[in-house]
């Protein structure tokens, strides 16, 4: 059952992903993505981490894609963009990488050893949401910190950056011209 | 059970699409797109591992994930913007002032 699981979910989110990069309509790949994180979620609950399917869920799903599509629609890019130049190169590094990784995989002792000795005993014996909890604040307080300043300072660069007037300024390359856009100036 | 090694090429399939669509793509949100197709097969091998492995770390560790993929969506998407504004396209082919 857990096998049927596994493969239903992982046959979907390599479709979804070849469709994401393959698809011609940015709006199209955005949705396609959609699907992929939310199978993606469900992997994460085969794998007894429901507390990060759920936030996979609403932090992936609901506030980052959410942007990519305004962004996608705010832009109304026109559709029949085609590939890169290099495209036939890209494909066949990719491959390349692809076979020999399998390759190096299968004949690596790492997979067999734990796949043989992995029990599946469950995982966080006090429930998942607390164990991680307990682990983030305690180990990972100080890296739980850091990642807030990120937060912050990623936060204060896109309102700096996706002010208007930021291309107005006579800067040192050429090519400037004034714009008819009013200045901000508080 | 499903073994390790599954998830392990699962998730190294999903990174390599992502390595092929930042290449081929010529839209830079699709780019965006296809680096968070790499950072999500990142969280699949640490979400197995940690089960594998009997340890939660793996699993906070996907939170630090999603603190810098949340950061390089806002940023990224505010560069689009930005670009957007003062060359009127999104292009990789036409954005090439920076190019050797």
């Amino acid at each position: 059952m857990t096998l049927v699981l596994f493969f239903y979910f992982a046959c979907v989110i390599v479709a979804t992903a070849v469709l994401v990069i393959a698809s011609r309509k940015p709006v199209n790949s955005a949705l396609a993505l959609l699907v992929m994180f939310f199978h993606v979620a469900g992997l994460f609950i085969l794998l007894g981490a429901e507390f990060i399917a759920a936030v996979q869920i609403i932090v992936y799903a609901g506030a980052i894609l959410v942007l990519y599509l305004f962004v996608v629609m705010l832009l109304n890019v026109r559709a029949d963009e085609g590939y890169h130049r290099q495209i036939r190169v890209a494909l066949i590094a990719g491959l390349a990488i692809l076979i020999e990784a399998v390759v190096l995989l299968s004949r690596s002792r790492f997979a067999n050893g734990l796949s043989d000795s992995a029990s599946p005993a469950p995982v966080a014996t006090p429930g998942n949401t607390e164990g991680i909890g307990r682990v983030l604040y305690t180990t990972y307080l100080f890296p739980f910190e850091v990642a807030s300043l990120i937060l912050l300072v990623a936060m204060i660069g896109a309102i700096l950056l996706a002010k208007k007037g930021i291309f107005d300024r006579p800067t040192v390359g050429a090519g400037f011209k004034p714009a008819p856009t009013e200045r901000k100036t508080d | 059970m499903v073994p390790l090694s599954y998830y392990v090429i699962l998730s190294l399939v999903v990174f390599l699409i992502g390595v092929v669509g930042v290449l081929i793509r010529r839209n830079i949100i699709v780019i965006l797109l296809s680096i968070e197709l790499m950072l999500n097969a990142a969280n699949i091998n640490f979400v197995a591992f940690s089960h594998y492995l009997q340890d939660v770390g793996g699993q906070v560790f996907v939170f630090f994930v999603l603190t810098v993929a949340a950061a390089e969506v806002v940023v990224g998407l505010a560069i689009i913007i930005a670009l957007y504004r003062g060359k009127g396209s999104i292009d990789v082919e036409v954005l090439n002032r920076m190019r050797w």
